[in-house]
């Protein structure tokens, strides 16, 4: 009989959001196209490490298994991304698995990545439509706009641009460049853009939009392909024009 | 509100960097390549710049209030980063660090080069001319010390020219910045070269 092929996970643990970091190995048996989801699994299936000790299973969060959610986003041999696309056969071996150290951790490779959804809520990433009576169907989009900024909208609040960008850190306040995307996502429809300033404004403060240093990390990450750097800079390029508009005056304002 | 005074100081301070600290940085060089035209050419170009009218005005706010403010607001940019090119050891990330790193090694040679020509000027202890230069630069450390910190120095100016152009909107897409990034490479050795040139005129009489 052959030797059972196995792959080693060399595990980041952690027991509690305030408890001190360990490491963990495992082993687990291998299978054709397994992913590290997979192989997180086998690891609950039979919680014993490598020196053959019981131990507790790993907790991770995950969602939708198909990198559209975001919830599974963890550091994997040195880089952030999506452990359900991490396909095991195109991995280096051991597997090192770790959470995004940017996030306050949960447990073991789940992080909180509440920051985020609050600086969506920061840089007001909706577009308001309700009003005391019908308001109509609002202004048309252009094709070639939609399209574009529907690139934009797949963004999944996953956390890997944060934890890419050197910028984002417990020294600096920087909101990262998801939520800064977002501004030009919102701001590119003809409807949100009524609301164009104010979100502006938002990012024109602590932590918004001057804190980006253009070390570019975060498009080389986004597992979405997001332009970010693009939507970046032309959030410099708006920003630069509305302190502009509204220091010197503009229509917009009396 | 045009901003708080966080998202100020970082426009302010971005500006700064090109205007007017950008321009004084390729005007300094020049007058002191007049070096590698003999003696008497450097003694006549410095004299130029030192007899300007209101000069002191012209120091004062082209050269040393922008440069303390780009340069100790800089540094609490550069200590807020946590480098990461280990683990992404892209283009730009090096970039990104070496623009802090070189920004730090450029304040510490220029605060040195500040206290050993126009403070000990200022003081009276030595005159400005080509003697002044080649009486520093013939020491060997001194040398290499002006050779790093002159090449940090230009190196921080075409790499913040790079940013600059991102910061205040100007190259947006990747093309035009990837098309920046060669124009800086470009910008970079020409000015190290008028910079590094004239030091070794100073240092060797070449």
């Amino acid at each position: 009989m052959s030797e059972e092929k196995k792959i080693t996970l060399i595990i980041e643990r952690q027991d509690s959001p305030d408890s001190a970091p360990y490491e963990e190995t495992f082993e687990v048996p291998y299978r054709e196209n397994m992913n590290v989801i997979s192989a997180l699994m086998e690891v609950r299936r039979n919680p014993v490490n490598a020196k053959g000790e019981a131990t507790t299973p790993v907790f991770w969060d995950m969602n939708c298994l198909e990198e559209v959610c975001g919830a599974c986003s963890m550091i994997i041999n040195g880089k952030a991304r999506q452990s359900c696309t991490a396909l095991v056969d195109q991995l280096e071996q051991p597997i090192r698995l770790a959470p995004m150290s940017t996030f306050p951790i949960t447990r073991d490779l789940a992080v909180d990545r509440s920051r985020m959804f609050d600086s969506l809520k920061r840089v007001k990433s909706w577009i308001p439509i309700d009003g005391t009576y019908d308001l109509g169907p609002g202004p048309r989009m252009a094709e070639s706009k939609r399209q574009w900024a529907y690139e934009l909208s797949k963004c999944m609040t996953c956390g890997v641009c944060l934890e890419a960008c050197p910028n984002v850190n417990s020294k600096s306040d920087f909101i990262g460049p998801a939520a800064i995307s977002q501004v030009r996502l919102f701001n590119s429809h003809p409807t949100g853009e009524m609301n164009k300033s104010e979100r502006l404004q938002s990012v024109m403060g602590d932590g918004g939009i001057m804190g980006c240093g253009n070390a570019q990390n975060c498009v080389q990450s986004c597992p979405k392909g997001i332009p970010l750097t693009t939507s970046l800079a032309a959030i410099y390029r708006d920003t630069a024009i509305e302190s502009f508009k509204s220091f010197f005056g503009s229509d917009n304002k009396l | 509100m045009a901003g708080n005074r966080d998202y100020i100081n970082r426009r302010i301070h971005s500006l700064l960097g090109v205007l007017p600290i950008g321009i004084f940085l390729i005007q300094h060089l020049t007058v002191n390549f007049f070096a590698t035209r003999g003696p008497e050419a450097f003694n006549a170009a410095a004299h130029f710049m030192e007899s300007l009218p209101y000069r002191y005005v012209l120091e004062l706010f082209i050269i040393f209030l922008p440069i303390l403010f780009h340069g100790i607001y800089g540094v609490y940019i550069a200590f807020t980063a946590k480098h990461n090119v280990s683990n992404y050891g892209y283009f730009r990330n090096w970039m990104f660090m070496l623009q802090r790193y070189t920004g730090v090694i450029t304040l510490i040679f220029i605060a040195w080069h500040v206290w050993e020509t126009r403070i000990a000027i200022g003081l009276g202890w030595v005159d400005l001319n080509y003697q002044l230069m080649e009486n520093i630069l013939t020491n060997p450390f001194f040398f290499w010390f002006y050779v790093v910190g002159v090449v940090s120095t230009t190196f921080h100016f075409a790499n913040g020219l790079w940013s600059f152009f991102v910061s205040w909107g100007i190259t947006m897409t990747p093309r035009s910045q990837r098309i920046m990034t060669y124009a800086s490479i470009i910008v970079f050795l020409a000015v190290s070269y008028v910079g590094v040139r004239t030091l070794f005129t100073f240092a060797y009489g070449v």
